[in-house]
């Protein structure tokens, strides 16, 4: 069999799309998240205590910022994709540039979040 | 499958060295796959000191320059020399391309990397194993199918209609796209690729043809069509400037247009 990954030089529009797939893999990760917190509230003031002090803790916040960067990059993704089922977008050109804009909201919007979250 | 590694027996290995011959202006080094299906080793990277100032400006000039004068036993395919054939298909600088149209100069970098169409069996050197393409595309049935009786004349078709053919009926089958596909590499099996299914929609949107039912019903299938994750490797790769990704969409829309 013939060399492919070990020899092909990456274009942006194959990155965003396995980091389309990554993130969404990533937010299963962030559903069961969701229903710790839930199951943890339910549980009693304790329970919830300790998870808010997991996700708290320095490791927690980065699985949070990741998460965020998660749903804001597959949400910006996932509308590339409804262009496209609907035949738009479809360009290399128009392709890298909305790859570039996917990308760059991702990274924005959690920022955004984030100081709003910290600022509070 | 997603087989990220290549199978043991297909890791290719460092080669031989072939040092610029004497009195050589311009030397550049070219990297490139030798595979021999009758010795028992791996594949390996030979490396090639070509005087570039002795042959042509295109990749397969360079190929054709080190098989004539430096090393006979290299193997590649060949015919037209101006891109319209789709021979001299491989993968150049990481990307795929025909080694007839694309300078090496273009390629970045000081080494310019050679090696066989991606994730393909090799039948020797830079010549890939196209049965399993060809096959797919004779899957789709690429002529055309009608039920009125034949015309006397030519079947005619207006104007507007033989222009929804224009940026389909270019493709040369060389394969560039379809084995640029990472979607294809892991699902080559049944995925049909981007080649076949550009022809697919090139006989959907034809006019003439009387069997668009028939035609999506036979990609109707999860596999066949729908592996298509707009990953773009082939609208980029494509040595005639096509755009299979769009075609494909347009099949997928046709689809789910017949259902609403």
């Amino acid at each position: 069999m013939s060399p492919h990954l070990q020899v092909w030089r990456w274009h942006l529009t194959m990155f965003t799309s396995i980091l389309h797939r990554a993130t969404g893999v990533a937010l299963y990760g962030g559903a069961v998240i969701v229903t710790a917190w839930a199951l943890a509230l339910g549980a009693g003031p304790d329970a919830y205590q300790g998870f808010t002090d997991l996700m708290a803790s320095p490791p927690g916040r980065l699985v949070l910022v990741g998460l965020t960067l998660s749903v804001f990059y597959h949400l910006a993704n996932g509308l590339r994709h409804l262009f496209w089922d609907a035949g738009l977008g479809l360009s290399v050109t128009t392709s890298y540039q909305s790859g570039v804009m996917a990308m760059a909201f991702s990274v924005v919007a959690t920022v955004i979040v984030w100081a709003i979250g910290l600022g509070q | 499958m997603v087989e990220l590694a290549l199978p043991k027996n297909s890791r290719v290995q460092k080669g031989r060295h072939h040092p610029a011959p004497a009195g050589a202006k311009k030397v550049k080094t070219f990297r490139i796959y030798r595979y021999d299906p009758e010795g028992t080793g791996n594949p390996r990277w030979d490396t090639y000191e070509v005087d570039v100032a002795a042959c042509g400006p295109m990749v397969l000039d360079v190929l054709i320059h080190i098989k004539n004068t430096m090393d006979p036993t290299l193997t590649f395919r060949r015919s037209c020399r101006e891109g319209v054939c789709g021979s001299c298909a491989m993968n150049v600088g990481g990307r795929n391309t025909l080694a007839c149209t694309h300078g090496h100069e273009e390629v970045p970098g000081s080494t310019c990397q050679i090696s066989p169409l991606p994730q393909m069996p090799v039948v020797k050197d830079l010549v890939p194993d196209l049965t399993h393409f060809y096959a797919q595309y004779a899957s789709i049935e690429p002529w055309l199918h009608t039920t009125t009786p034949e015309p006397q004349t030519e079947w005619v078709q207006s104007p507007q209609d033989r222009e929804k053919l224009d940026g389909l009926y270019e493709c040369i089958l060389c394969a560039c796209c379809t084995t640029s596909c990472p979607s294809y590499w892991w699902n080559g099996d049944r995925y049909l690729g981007p080649a076949t299914l550009l022809h697919a929609y090139r006989w959907l949107v034809d006019s003439r043809d009387e069997a668009t039912g028939e035609r999506l019903d036979a990609l109707e299938d999860p596999f066949k069509l729908y592996r298509c994750h707009t990953i773009m490797n082939c609208a980029q790769v494509c040595p005639k400037g096509l755009n299979p990704a769009k075609a494909i969409a347009e099949v997928k829309k046709m689809l789910a247009e017949r259902v609403v």
